[in-house]
């Protein structure tokens, strides 16, 4: 009975969760041009997808905008993290507040200050700034995840390899990244998850020549959605629920690195 | 020796704190208390206490507030079943609450438009089986319902978080001791969730009161929130300072609630082992 409810409440809020995301997948297969009414099933949006350059070329922006600041996060990131370990008490709870502060404040914020730094600087607003701006906020993401690896790891280890004569990077390398590295994996992740998903900073610091798929989104609002939009994300989303359940169905030594 | 060398590894970070956190916020002040012309003013900063401001301001603070109290509501009850659950190391879960975000926020958010509509899938619902139309589009119960939606697991996985790191000897050694389960749950499991229900707290209320696109999109472009409000003096009025102004208030509420989150964090770090 006790467990009949909690299943039930869970499913509510599984449906509260996944509706928005059904009906986008449904309107993906819908003839008729408006949300408003169906107008039967039809694959022509997924054909004239790969056709639309606007469409493409805000996707190419998109992932290469999330895999370099994911990336470039996470080098930066786990560096810090290294660093941070090494500090004194005072100085590691300085850093980790600043750490706080993209997280903690609003994007709108974060999207004016760094609006207001670049046209103090004189920079010309495109690729760079967007991806200045998502390497920032996704730095704390990676610090997060790799931060709580790194000091639950045991010390000695690494001090035994540097006694037993390796190079400090050559210990790095071989002993403590393999430890790490699920931390740096999910940090990573994260990171490149929340680039994709980031409108409102994207929306405060790029120029008029660049759109991501979330700004052109939100340019279309107005106008009226193309239904190719609806069929590029149904793609993205399913690929990524495919991907994630290949390696969490798959009970191997991958299943660790997903989770933190 | 090699401990001071390895502190410059934190170097790089440093300095793109100081560039791309630290200066930006300085930005902001900057502008915040510089008139148009030039010159210290505090106009910026006042004029939230214009009426227009001033209604968008309390309204935001209404809607955000009682976004956060229901998502807590309905958070806490669902991190509590799924922690239970022991998925282990819970990546399911996490994966359950991040994988939404694959399809674009706005998009989600645009598709609540089609499903509260008028003639909108969850009327035709209603109407299907006779019951009476959902008329809550373009209002603020619709955008209320927006913020629940989206911020909904920046409130489940922190509280899961906590939830699932409390040691089960604990809860048995309570019980051990006579605490009934209200007791066990009220003295022992709800104190030691308590940093993760502020962190979500914070996540949650941050957010619904700065949005911007909710208001736009399931209010019907009538409804202004703060956020409205500020984005439009940078991208439509070009007026950055009184932009800067606004927001400086609005970081002030945001300031208030990270000294709250810090207060509850240092407890967590002495929790660690």
């Amino acid at each position: 009975m006790k467990h009949t409810i909690q299943k039930i409440y869970i499913g509510l809020i599984l449906i509260l969760l996944y509706a928005p995301i059904a009906t986008l997948i449904v309107l993906s297969f819908n003839a008729s041009k408006t949300r408003a009414k169906w107008g039967g099933f039809t694959l022509k949006w997924y054909g004239e997808l790969f056709q639309n350059e606007a469409i493409m070329g805000a996707l190419t922006h998109t992932l290469l905008i999330a895999f370099l600041s994911a990336v470039i996060a996470s080098v930066i990131g786990t560096a810090a993290c290294l660093g941070i370990l090494h500090m004194r008490k005072r100085t590691r709870t300085i850093f980790l507040g600043i750490t706080n502060i993209p997280m903690l404040n609003a994007d709108i914020v974060t999207g004016i200050s760094l609006m207001l730094l670049y046209l103090a600087f004189g920079a010309s607003f495109g690729f760079s700034t967007v991806l200045m701006a998502h390497i920032t906020f996704n730095i704390p993401y990676v610090i997060l995840s790799v931060m709580p690896k790194l000091s639950q790891m045991n010390y000695s280890t690494y001090e035994a390899g540097l006694d037993l004569g390796g190079s400090p990077a050559y210990v790095f390398f071989v002993i403590v990244f393999p430890e790490i590295f699920p931390g740096i994996l999910s940090g990573f992740l994260m990171a490149f998850t929340m680039s994709l998903d980031d409108f409102i900073i994207t929306h405060f610091t790029k120029g008029p020549g660049i759109d991501t798929l979330s700004t052109k989104i939100y340019t279309e609002l107005k106008k009226g959605i193309k239904p190719e939009i609806y069929s590029l994300s149904t793609l993205l989303f399913l690929s990524v629920l495919i991907l994630l359940l290949i390696i969490n169905l798959k009970p191997d030594k991958r299943k660790e690195m997903t989770a933190q | 020796m090699n401990n001071r060398r390895s502190k410059f590894l934190a170097a790089p970070y440093a300095l793109w704190a100081a560039g791309f956190i630290l200066i930006p916020l300085g930005m902001i002040f900057y502008y915040g208390f510089t008139a148009r012309k030039g010159g210290f003013t505090l106009d910026n900063i006042t004029a939230i206490a214009e009426p227009g401001n001033m209604k968008a301001l309390i309204l935001s603070l209404i809607l955000s507030l009682i976004s956060t109290i229901i998502c807590f509501i309905l958070a806490y009850p669902l991190a509590w079943i799924l922690a239970n659950m022991k998925f282990g190391k819970g990546s399911f879960v996490i994966i359950i609450f991040i994988l939404p975000m694959w399809m674009n926020f706005l998009l989600r958010t645009l598709a609540w438009q089609s499903l509260l509509e008028k003639n909108g899938v969850i009327n035709t619902i209603l109407s299907f089986f006779h019951l009476p139309a959902l008329k809550i589009i373009n209002t603020p119960y619709a955008i209320v319902l927006g913020m629940v939606y989206n911020f909904l697991p920046f409130m489940v996985l922190p509280i899961y978080n906590a939830l699932e790191k409390i040691d089960d000897n604990i809860i048995n050694a309570a019980k051990d001791l006579g605490a009934n389960r209200m007791q066990t749950f009220s003295r022992i499991i709800f104190p030691l969730s308590i940093p993760g229900v502020i962190s979500g707290i914070t996540m949650v209320f941050v957010p619904a009161l700065t949005t911007f696109v909710i208001s736009d999109l399931l209010g019907g472009g009538k409804i202004l929130l703060i956020g409205n409000i500020i984005e439009k003096e940078f991208t439509q009025d070009g007026n950055w300072n009184s932009g800067s102004g606004l927001s400086f208030v609005l970081m002030i509420f945001i300031i208030i609630s990270m000294i709250l989150t810090a207060k509850y964090d240092t407890s967590k770090e002495e929790s660690a082992p």
